[in-house]
């Protein structure tokens, strides 16, 4: 435990909420959906008990939503939303325009399937959607994560090497709704550590100073590809900047998190990569396998955009067999998200390990501890004979 | 209201230079909307030509802040900046007055923006919403919307060998916006420039969300003669297919009656998007339409009656 803080017992929407009570911010638009609803319902009860100064938009769409807090950001406001799954591909377009327009928005999202069949229950396809949107996406294993990211998200959002949304993610259900042990910061240590909303030109300001701005012009063959580059760019400058705010976040709170967590890699030939609440499970899995003298470890990536290729190449090259576990699907008759990603990371290196895919868990299928060593049963294998006889498994599905 | 002089007196703040084209109503609306709000002003753009000409980086026609995020909501867009600005203002980090206006197509505005405006306006935030309804998706090249008025040829209901343009009657949005209860709804043409002034000036003081239909002809899409604009959009109001009302609180009122109704053909036969309409077979859309337009300014002069 961290220095400081207050234990309590929060679910996943809870904490969120509380993270956003504690930031305080000045606009929240938000539109209520499964299973992220709580969030935008507790929040509510803090406006209306004037427990924050927030101007809250009850939006009619969580298109209208994000364009609300595009609207309020662009005046200078510091704007959070929440959302899930159909709400997130709802905003889908707003999310782009969000990140050109270099906005600094936070939004909390709680991973949900994506219909058909409709499905209220976790998996990635939501965020893993909205990848190449311009977003940073921060992914927690826990309660716990998901408070800290949300806090430290407005800190890289807003930093004017970065001026990005951010979205930090949890498990929907799995942590949504699920209580855990955690540690909450004080009202005054969160105020403190976002600090007042950094100076930026903004709609208002440039009422205020008589230079009115264009926010949003049309931007042709002559200035699109720059503008582009320039947010390219602060996908980059972000890297340092997420780095930089959760070392001042642990030297602050005890808690330290980088892009990637490993577990028990140091001396592996076999692991897996894995992303949100089943690292927990891997890690069981790691300890038991460990036991039994194999040499199996975790890499969970906390941070997906930026993409972390640097962490990704010193961590996995070494390895002998690699299961990249996607909550998601590609359907593109060959793999899942994440696997693309490690893959071309380590496509360079002199010494990289044999890749397979897993796909798990979608439309919130329960992913055991079997499954997972059903996963290790299968890498070790490829470890021994150094040859895969599939790139692509799907666990815990009936076939 | 203000005079004329006043009006040429107050600073630009949608300026020349803009690449709308000669003749275009858009350009005319937002000047004069631009010209009648006396205060320090924001404002939002829905995707359509008003945003595509008059902002193309790195040039601005726009003296004042300006923002565009998409097509279907320039209403929950500024419905943000309105949030911030309360927000901003409520904690004392800003001491600048400011009203919001967002302005939209048709397109954007009866069609793709319906439920964002409609949001906006239950919500009340306080701006003013005006569509430039040039009655067709214009900056796509001419498409149908639900503003297009029966008959017209537009580029998807075109005039065919079998079908006569468009098939259906336009909605009545002012109604549908009179529906939300909100303080203040209007319509209004360029070519009235003292009634559009005066209601923009109105609505923007009205205390809350405020809804202006003003009619922005098209040069390319209705066509006509660019010259004739500001005389096509008279005629509008002469003919009664545009009349000219307000809603102030729920309570309808005729800002401008015409001294003799004129046959709506005066204000069709300068545009040749209804020239087939003129063709003996389609006498009888002819009289459809000029039945629509007497039976919708019946309704009118009742609401106001009782009002």
């Amino acid at each position: 435990m961290g220095q400081n803080g207050k234990k309590v017992a929060k679910t996943g929407n809870e904490a969120f909420a509380e993270a956003m009570r504690q930031i305080n911010p000045d606009v929240v638009a938000a539109y209520p959906i499964t299973p992220a609803t709580e969030i935008v319902q507790i929040f509510s009860q803090f406006v209306a008990d004037g427990a924050v100064k927030t101007e809250f938009v009850p939006a009619e769409s969580e298109h209208s939503a994000m364009s609300a807090c595009i609207g309020a950001s662009a005046c200078g406001a510091r704007s959070m939303t929440g959302t899930s799954a159909q709400g997130l591909a709802l905003m889908w377009e707003m999310l782009y325009i969000a990140a050109g327009l270099r906005l600094p928005i936070v939004m909390a999202v709680v991973n949900r399937a994506l219909s058909a069949p409709i499905n209220i229950h976790c998996d990635h396809s939501d965020t893993m959607g909205a990848r190449d949107a311009g977003w940073i996406q921060i992914f927690s294993e826990n309660v716990q994560e998901a408070y800290d990211n949300l806090i430290q998200a407005v800190r890289i959002a807003e930093h004017p090497e970065v001026r990005l949304p951010v979205m930090a993610t949890t498990d929907g259900f799995i942590l949504s709704h699920c209580l855990e042990t955690m540690e909450m910061l004080s009202d005054e240590q969160v105020r403190q550590f976002i600090g007042p909303v950094p100076a930026r030109e903004n709609l208002l300001s440039s009422l205020e100073n008589n230079r009115p701005i264009t926010l949003g012009a049309l931007d042709l063959q002559d200035y699109y590809f720059e503008h582009r580059r320039q947010v390219a760019e602060a996908m980059v400058k972000a890297g340092p900047v997420i780095s930089g705010v959760a070392e001042e976040f642990g030297q602050r709170f005890g808690r330290t998190y980088g892009f990637v967590e490993p577990y028990r890699l140091d001396d592996a030939e076999v692991a897996v990569v894995v992303m949100g609440s089943t690292t927990g499970t891997a890690r069981e899995v790691v300890d038991k396998l460990r036991s039994a003298g194999q040499k199996v470890g975790v890499l969970k990536i906390r941070v997906f955009r930026p993409f972390p290729v640097e962490e990704i190449v010193r961590t996995l090259s070494p390895l002998k067999a690699v299961g990249i576990m996607d909550r998601a699907d590609g359907l593109n008759a060959f793999c899942g998200p994440l696997y693309p990603e490690i893959s071309a990371a380590l496509y360079d290196e002199a010494s990289r390990p044999k890749l397979v895919d897993f796909i798990y868990g979608l439309g919130g299928r329960d992913v055991s501890p079997a499954n997972i060593e059903e996963i290790f049963s299968d890498l070790l294998q490829v470890a021994r004979t150094g040859k895969k006889n599939f790139n692509l498994k799907y666990t815990g599905v009936r076939e | 209201m203000p005079t004329l002089k006043e009006l040429s007196s107050r600073p630009e703040r949608f300026v020349s230079g803009h690449r709308l084209c000669p003749g275009c109503g858009a350009g005319i609306v937002a000047r004069q909307v631009m010209l009648a709000i006396n205060k320090p002003v924001v404002v939002g753009c829905a995707t359509g030509c008003l945003e595509v000409s008059s902002t193309i980086f790195p040039y601005s026609a726009w003296k004042t802040p300006w923002v565009h995020s998409a097509f279907e909501n320039a209403a929950a867009t500024i419905s943000g900046a309105v949030a911030a600005y309360q927000s901003l203002k409520k904690q004392g980090r800003i001491s600048q007055e400011a009203v919001f206006v967002a302005f939209g197509g048709d397109g954007g505005t009866y069609d793709i923006g319906l439920q964002s405006l409609s949001g906006a306006a239950e919500r009340g935030h306080r701006m003013l919403y005006i569509c430039y309804d040039n009655q067709a998706y214009m900056n796509t090249g001419i498409q149908r919307s639900s503003a297009t008025p029966l008959g017209a040829h537009t580029t998807t209901s075109p005039a065919g060998r079998v079908l006569p343009g468009k098939l259906q009657h336009s909605k009545d949005l002012p109604a549908i916006m009179v529906a939300h209860g909100i303080p203040y709804v209007a319509t209004a043409v360029p070519g009235r420039w003292n009634d559009l002034v005066t209601k923009v000036d109105k609505a923007v003081n009205c205390g809350g969300f405020a809804f202006m239909d003003i009619l922005s002809p098209c040069r390319l899409g209705w066509p006509h003669e660019p010259a004739l604009t500001m005389e096509i959009t008279r005629l509008a109001v002469e003919t009664c297919i545009w009349p000219l009302y307000e809603v102030v609180e729920g309570k309808y009122r005729l800002t401008y009656r015409p001294k003799e109704k004129k046959p709506v053909t005066e204000w069709l036969k300068l545009q040749r998007r209804f020239s087939h309409l003129f063709k003996p077979e389609n006498a009888s859309l002819l009289e459809e339409f000029q039945k629509s337009i007497d039976r919708g300014w019946e309704q009118l002069l009742k609401k106001c009656e009782s009002a």
